[in-house]
């Protein structure tokens, strides 16, 4: 066993952990957080999504150990958070779920797109969605949701900046390669 | 599904590591977690120790090298996602690791990692063998490898057991140079079916095509490429890639043909465009 201490949704936190016990499991079993769910423990699924500082990760495919020093939150910790409150809205809206399952990774998933592209439409939602596998909606509801928490906002102000156009550029020009694979560096 | 037993370390640098892996028996690098994690829940992968090395700062260097980008082995590729529009003359690295997997798995996975890894159906070692990168590994000898020399199968390389990647030097293009990436997916971020990388620069001379997700290593498509570099669209129409893949790549079936055909010629077409 392994002595960690770690934030878990702002609480301090000191446990002995086994190394091959991942973070969802330590989660659920050893926190009684059972909001993360676990679907198919090797990445694909999404549905254990939480935040490991601040970025969203996969808590099946990270050990308790790893996050020793770090902040985790889960979709317990999010009451005071606008955007997810403008999610969880949204959801229920848009009938952005139906068993629930898949719900706590994709909101988690959902406010990750809002906050960094905010100018996504339907399209790229679908694109950033597609770790998260939802069984029941088939989608269309959770995209909707996405897409009007999206809308509503571009509305407000935002502090990020338009990305600059790319210059225009010249088609490649024939030339005599060198015999050798890549080799600009030799 | 459950990891089996392991220990773990957590090394304070890169020695620290290299000495762990020196004297344990069935030792492993952890970086991200991405591709290992899923193996050791399965069971595929038994390790009786993991040696994590994803907190070591200085493997997060991302830094102009004047001629290339040297990238630290444990920058993920969200950073490399994220550094689009820094990154003069290395935005296909920026492209590339957009497309990698989801931003969940972007968030935790390096590109050292995938190197190490050497899934046949990743995008790593495809796109940095088609831009000439080579990779700095550290063990008892330092030494330098290309990456197209690097990998030498599925899931294969010349990584010893006691050594580790450091950092990868990925050349840069110039102003004239242009590049492709195209992969088919079954499902967005799923592995690729076929993939397919070219770097074209007529200031250094380089032109590349490479194929990916083989049954082994990314291949070259070495006279095709020169071919374009001198003739420009006509050596890259369906017909001439479907021929000179015909030639230069055994073992496809008429549908895997197919789809390496497509690949390449969509990824010409994006270092073609106007």
């Amino acid at each position: 066993m392994t002595p960690i201490a770690l934030s878990v949704n702002g609480r301090k936190i000191q446990a002995l952990v086994e190394p091959r016990t991942h973070l969802a499991d330590f989660l659920r079993e050893h926190c009684r957080l059972t909001g993360t769910h676990l679907g198919c423990e090797h990445g694909v699924c999404g549905a254990c999504t939480v935040l490991i500082d601040d970025e969203p990760a996969r808590s099946c495919l990270t050990y308790a150990v790893q996050c020793d020093g770090l902040a985790v939150q889960t979709i317990e910790s999010f009451d005071g958070d606008p955007i997810m409150q403008e999610l969880r809205t949204a959801f229920s809206r848009e009938h952005g779920l139906q068993c629930g399952f898949c719900t706590p990774g994709m909101l988690i998933a959902a406010r990750d797109i809002v906050r960094r592209l905010p100018d996504a439409d339907a399209r790229r939602i679908r694109v950033e969605l597609s770790g998260n596998l939802c069984r029941c909606t088939g989608y269309l509801g959770i995209v909707n949701a996405v897409e009007s928490v999206i809308a509503a906002r571009a509305s407000k102000p935002t502090a990020v900046a338009p990305m600059a156009a790319a210059p225009p550029r010249a088609p490649l020009q024939a030339f005599a390669p060198t015999s050798e694979v890549a080799r600009a560096l030799a | 599904m459950k990891a089996a037993r392991f220990d773990y370390l957590r090394p304070g640098d890169v020695g620290e590591a290299l000495a762990a892996l020196a004297n344990a028996e069935g030792a492993k690098i952890l970086a991200g977690g991405q591709s290992l994690g899923p193996m050791l829940n399965l069971r595929l992968a038994r390790p009786a120790l993991l040696v994590d090395i994803s907190r070591l700062k200085a493997l997060q260097q991302l830094e102009d090298a004047g001629r290339a980008w040297h990238i630290g082995a444990g920058v993920t590729h969200a950073r490399l996602e994220d550094a689009r529009g820094r990154l003069s003359g290395g935005e296909m690295l920026c492209e590339v690791a957009a497309a990698i997997a989801y931003r969940s798995v972007r968030n935790r996975g390096t590109i050292g990692g995938s190197l190490a890894h050497a899934d046949p159906a990743a995008d790593w070692p495809l796109a940095l063998a088609a831009l000439g990168a080579s990779v700095n590994v550290r063990g008892p000898t330092p030494r330098n490898i290309l990456v197209a020399h690097f990998v030498q199968g599925a899931f294969t390389t010349t990584l010893a057991a006691n050594e580790i990647i450091e950092s990868i030097d990925v050349p840069k293009l110039s102003r004239a140079g242009r590049y492709g990436f195209y992969k088919f997916c079954r499902k967005t971020g799923e592995f690729a079916e076929a993939s397919a990388a070219a770097v074209f620069d007529p200031e250094s001379g380089v032109a590349s095509i490479f194929l990916g997700a083989l049954r082994g290593i990314p291949r070259p498509l070495t006279s095709l490429a020169q071919q374009v570099a001198r003739e420009g669209k006509i050596a890259a129409s369906t017909e001439a890639v479907s021929q000179a893949l015909a030639q230069s790549v055994s073992g496809l079936d008429a549908v895997e043909h197919s789809m390496a055909t497509a690949v390449v010629t969509r990824a010409l077409m994006q270092v073609l465009a106007p």
